[in-house]
């Protein structure tokens, strides 16, 4: 045991995590240069194409030290973005120390703290790291100097390195087990094994990959997954290398797969402990979540006709995507679809995006939503998420929403634009420190629902790239919120409908007012978009009528070009959603739903 | 399964002649046509090949179209040479014969050997009467040659003129088109084709436009120079009886074109000419060379060729009809009966006995309407 690692990257976004994990997976020489791309643990295009890490991935690394003895190291990649904060901190508790990832001409940021009270919460060794020290605009020094004053780390212990051009890449390795702790643990205890990440195989399964506490498992074991209750056989054991390797056994202090006959991974809880279903252990080991979901939206085929397409693409993106919770939900104006459930703004971006790439759907979704606690005037409580059934606002007595605890970093002279941000997304409680001249962290209590509504995008707007945000759900807190529908011309549009806080109503209603007016073909006759709360008109825009639309002369005997375009319009017509006598294009539903301008 | 409609094939056919060359191209102009004019024996040749090839299976038209192009490019001596070569095609005695002209290549002695070879009606292609217009639209003649071509017409004793204008050309007002119109109309024609300035791709104006050159009269602006058309013209008792189309009397109005919107079967010779037999629709290349080799080789020189199944002869019945005042029978429409009320009770459309006929608003909105009731 005392010759095994077992260790985590964490760093902010961008700060070339991925980079450094190839470059350990190179060194170790476990692939060849044939089979060697970059992002070697990010497995869907996705996360190669936007360079973030969505779904962690693990890798057993044979390492030869300086002293001659070979090592064995276990690198448990993680999620890169604050929706998978659990699955990160879940990861960590798999290990014994971290890589702390500094880029050398950015410095600290945001996430970067986070992911370091989140190490700090696991009594993990912190080994930071100055990483792109090639970069012209590298100012190792002060890189050092931050790692000292805001993160509170010894900052001439930071090992310096290239991730990029390879160079620091020893040190590193030397430091992982000169400095990281070997595993404690137990081989002849009752098993408790972790579960930290799982993945769906479509010919094994689900693998699970699960740090060894205590004890040992393998082949034919039953295993006792505590949390969920169910109980499961052996079939395979085995390390990443980065492929599936299997192996005789996993003993406390080892990092590996299980596959054991789990059909999806909705079944398998990150978090959860794993026992032997003869010889239990007694108790679980700590920390263990239900992923909630925080946001939702409702998603539906672009043409009706393909709803059973898309539940069949649901049903098989679910196997590899524990987090996601959805049902069936329907719309007058978007017809059958489902309402889902998201950890938070990336995921539901991701999702959206694989579904569309990997699974071929074409997709509308509405609004997202957060959560809404309802409390009616007889006393009962609601937890409403879908604007279509949020109940006649004089039944209700209270509504509160969810708050989240932000932290947000950046340059000082980004202070006014910052402030003024936050205010408009109702934040409360700010509070800012300059951990070293110049820089702000910044606190602050905000709305969820302000946050979802392309709040970050904003931030790095007005920071121009350079502010960086992490957040913590808070609490729910009390709130104005109401309704809004959208009316074409009387009729309302269920699937624009929405719930917003009380004084942000008519700027949203107006905008999507202002967005339907210019996505809305012109019609024979006027047509009035209006936002409504209750019987209330809140904003409105006009569409004149069309009164003129004959073209071209109709020369000659070239028919058939009338007809065709006629042919094309009708068929066009048909894809298009009819509210009242109203045909509505499936674009201005896309255009409408999609987040707005300023 | 086909509604053959065999009402309208009692009706005869009527025969369109393609004549691709022009002098030189005007700014907005998109029909299929070639300035080289040294291919004309080439096109004359082709189609007396074309017109044997058809001989077999078409007779007895009652109409004659020479269109192009600019037929009058051809000059007197290949005109008559051209309509001598129509002769197995079996035109009936009584047919109405047009020929487009051009004023600025319309010779009184064109104009004479036209009459002679058997045309009555004349369309003039005038376009306007205010020269910088003519100019601008790149037009060769000015407002003389048109008044010099009315005149001969008559002179040589050509039964029914007709002259095209455009409107709605950049920055146009009201009272502009208005003057053109007044002038047009002491000329005294039987009949006048009002054709909105449309930008077609790739042409000299769609390069204008595009480069904020020109400003094109906005809808509103559009609909109101049709408006002061239409009023004027319906007030001195004309028929406006197709979107573009007015005729002095309902007897003068154009035969010939009404046969493509009421699906008459008819027959289109040239390079890229359509034709429709009741069931087939067919046209031709619309390249010179190609159209004539094909023809060389004994081939048919289709480019492309679609059958009409009840389907699309309804469509094609609403996309006709609404431009029409012959309008479209009831049975044609779909959707929810409210949408007919409503189309009436706006003031779009009429109904009379089975059929609904577009109003003059209608007639605006007939692409709308077609599509509403598809």
């Amino acid at each position: 045991m005392k010759h095994k690692r077992n260790f985590s990257i964490i760093a902010h976004i961008d700060h070339g995590k991925s980079t450094l994990a190839d470059r350990l997976i190179q060194s170790a020489d476990l692939v060849s240069e044939r089979k060697f791309q970059n992002q070697m643990l990010d497995t869907m295009d996705i996360e190669r194409e936007r360079g973030i890490t969505i779904k962690s991935n693990t890798v057993t690394l044979p390492y030869v030290a300086k002293d001659g003895v070979t090592y064995e190291l276990n690198l448990i990649d993680t999620p890169g973005h604050v929706d998978f904060s659990y699955e990160v901190s879940r990861a960590l508790a798999s290990c014994e120390g971290v890589l702390l990832l500094v880029d050398a001409a950015q410095g600290v940021e945001a996430q970067t703290l986070a992911n370091l009270y989140l190490a700090m919460e696991h009594e993990l060794e912190i080994v930071p790291v100055v990483n792109k020290i090639d970069l012209p605009a590298a100012d190792i020094d002060g890189c050092k100097l931050q790692i000292d004053t805001e993160l509170g780390l010894p900052g001439d212990d930071a090992v310096c390195c290239s991730a990029k051009t390879g160079e620091g890449v020893p040190d590193i390795l030397e430091a992982i087990i000169t400095r990281i702790p070997p595993p404690s643990g137990d081989t002849s205890k009752r098993l408790k094994a972790l579960i930290f990440d799982a993945h769906y195989d479509a010919y094994r399964g689900v693998i699970i990959a699960v740090r060894v506490m205590d004890g040992g498992l393998q082949k034919g074991d039953e295993l006792r997954f505590m949390q969920g209750g169910t109980v499961h056989k052996v079939e395979e054991v085995g390390r990443f290398r980065p492929e599936r390797t299997a192996c005789d056994r996993l003993e406390a202090g080892d990092v590996g797969y299980v596959i054991a006959g789990v059909k999806t991974v909705a079944k398998v809880r990150v978090g959860d402990t794993i026992t032997h279903e003869g010889w239990q252990a007694t108790d679980v080991i700590p920390g263990f979540e239900e992923a909630l979901p925080v946001v939702f939206s409702s998603v539906y085929p672009v043409s009706s006709d393909d709803f059973v397409d898309l539940a069949d693409a649901l049903e098989k993106y679910e196997l590899n995507d524990a987090a996601l919770v959805y049902e069936k939900d329907s719309s007058a104006a978007l017809g059958l679809g489902f309402r889902c459930g998201f950890l938070g703004l990336l995921h539901l971006e991701i999702f959206q995006e694989r579904l569309e790439r990997e699974f071929d759907q074409s997709l509308v979704m509405t609004a997202p939503s957060v959560r809404y606690q309802i409390r009616l005037s007889n006393g009962t409580e609601l937890m409403i998420d879908n604007p279509h059934y949020f109940p006649d606002p004089a039944a209700i007595e209270s509504v509160a929403e969810p708050f989240i605890k932000a932290s947000l970093m950046f340059p000082e002279r980004y202070m006014g634009a910052v402030t003024k941000l936050c205010l408009e997304r109702r934040g409360e409680n700010t509070r800012y420190t300059y951990p070293v001249p110049g820089r702000i962290e910044f606190t602050v209590e905000l709305p969820l629902a302000e946050v979802i509504y392309d709040f970050y995008d904003r931030l790095k707007t007005r920071t121009q790239g350079y502010g960086s945000f992490d957040y913590s759900f808070h609490e729910y807190r009390k709130a104005d919120v109401v309704k809004v529908d959208i009316l074409v011309n009387g009729d309302r549009v269920d699937a624009l409908s929405l719930i917003v806080h009380r004084d942000k109503a008519r700027a949203r209603a107006v905008n999507i007012c202002d967005r339907l007016k210019e996505e809305l073909p012109r019609q024979q006759f006027k047509v009035a978009i209006q936002g409504a709360i209750g019987g209330k008109i809140i904003a409105r825009a006009t569409i004149g009528a069309l009164r003129k639309d004959v073209t071209a002369k109709c020369y000659g005997g070239d028919i058939s070009r009338k007809r065709k375009l006629l042919e094309k319009q009708t068929k066009g017509k048909k894809r298009m959603k009819m509210v009242g006598n109203i045909a509505i294009p499936q674009r201005a539903f896309v255009a409408v739903l999609k987040s707005s301008d300023d | 399964m086909f509604d053959l409609d065999l009402d309208d094939r009692t009706e005869p056919p009527g025969l369109y002649v393609h004549v691709p060359f022009c002098v030189s191209r005007c700014g907005y102009c998109n029909f299929i046509s070639s300035t080289r004019l040294e291919l004309r024996d080439a096109f004359l040749q082709g189609l007396e090949r074309e017109v044997a090839l058809r001989a077999r299976t078409w007779d007895g038209f009652d109409t004659l179209y020479l269109g192009g192009g600019t037929p009058s490019a051809l000059g007197v001596e290949r005109l008559v040479k051209l309509v001598r070569s129509l002769g197995p095609l079996g035109v009936l005695p009584d047919a109405s014969w047009t020929l487009e002209v051009n004023p600025d290549d319309c010779s009184r002695e064109l104009l004479w050997g036209a009459r002679v070879a058997g045309f009555q009606r004349v369309s003039i292609g005038a376009q306007s009467f205010d020269d910088r217009a003519l100019r601008f639209m790149g037009r060769r003649h000015g407002v003389e040659a048109i008044e010099q071509a009315v005149l001969w017409a008559r002179e040589v004793g050509f039964r029914e003129v007709s002259l095209d204008l455009i409107y709605a050309l950049p920055s146009q007002s009201l009272g502009h088109w208005q003057r053109q119109l007044e002038a047009a109309l002491r000329l005294q024609p039987d009949h006048l084709s009002c054709y909105e300035l449309i930008v077609e791709p790739d042409t000299p104006l769609a390069k204008a436009v595009n480069q904020d050159k020109v400003q094109m009269p906005d809808d509103e602006q559009r609909r109101a120079l049709f408006l002061a058309g239409a009023e004027r013209l319906e007030g001195l008792g004309w028929v406006h009886y197709e979107v573009c189309s007015f005729a002095r009397t309902p007897a003068h109005r154009s035969r010939h074109n009404l046969k493509y919107w009421t699906h008459t079967p008819y027959l289109g010779l040239g390079p890229g000419a359509h034709s429709f037999d009741g069931f087939f629709r067919w046209w031709n290349h619309g390249s010179i060379p190609r159209w004539a080799k094909n023809l060389a080789d004994g081939e048919a020189p289709l480019e492309a060729q679609e059958t009409l199944d009840a389907e699309a002869m309804r469509l094609e019945r609403l996309a006709l009809g609404f431009r029409q005042s012959g309008g479209v029978p009831v049975k044609d429409l779909q959707g929810p009966p409210v949408q007919l009320r409503a189309a009436i009770e706006d003031g779009l459309l009429v109904r009379q006995g089975d059929r609904v006929i577009p109003t003059r608003l209608g007639f605006l909105v007939a692409d709308g309407l077609a599509l509403r009731f598809a």
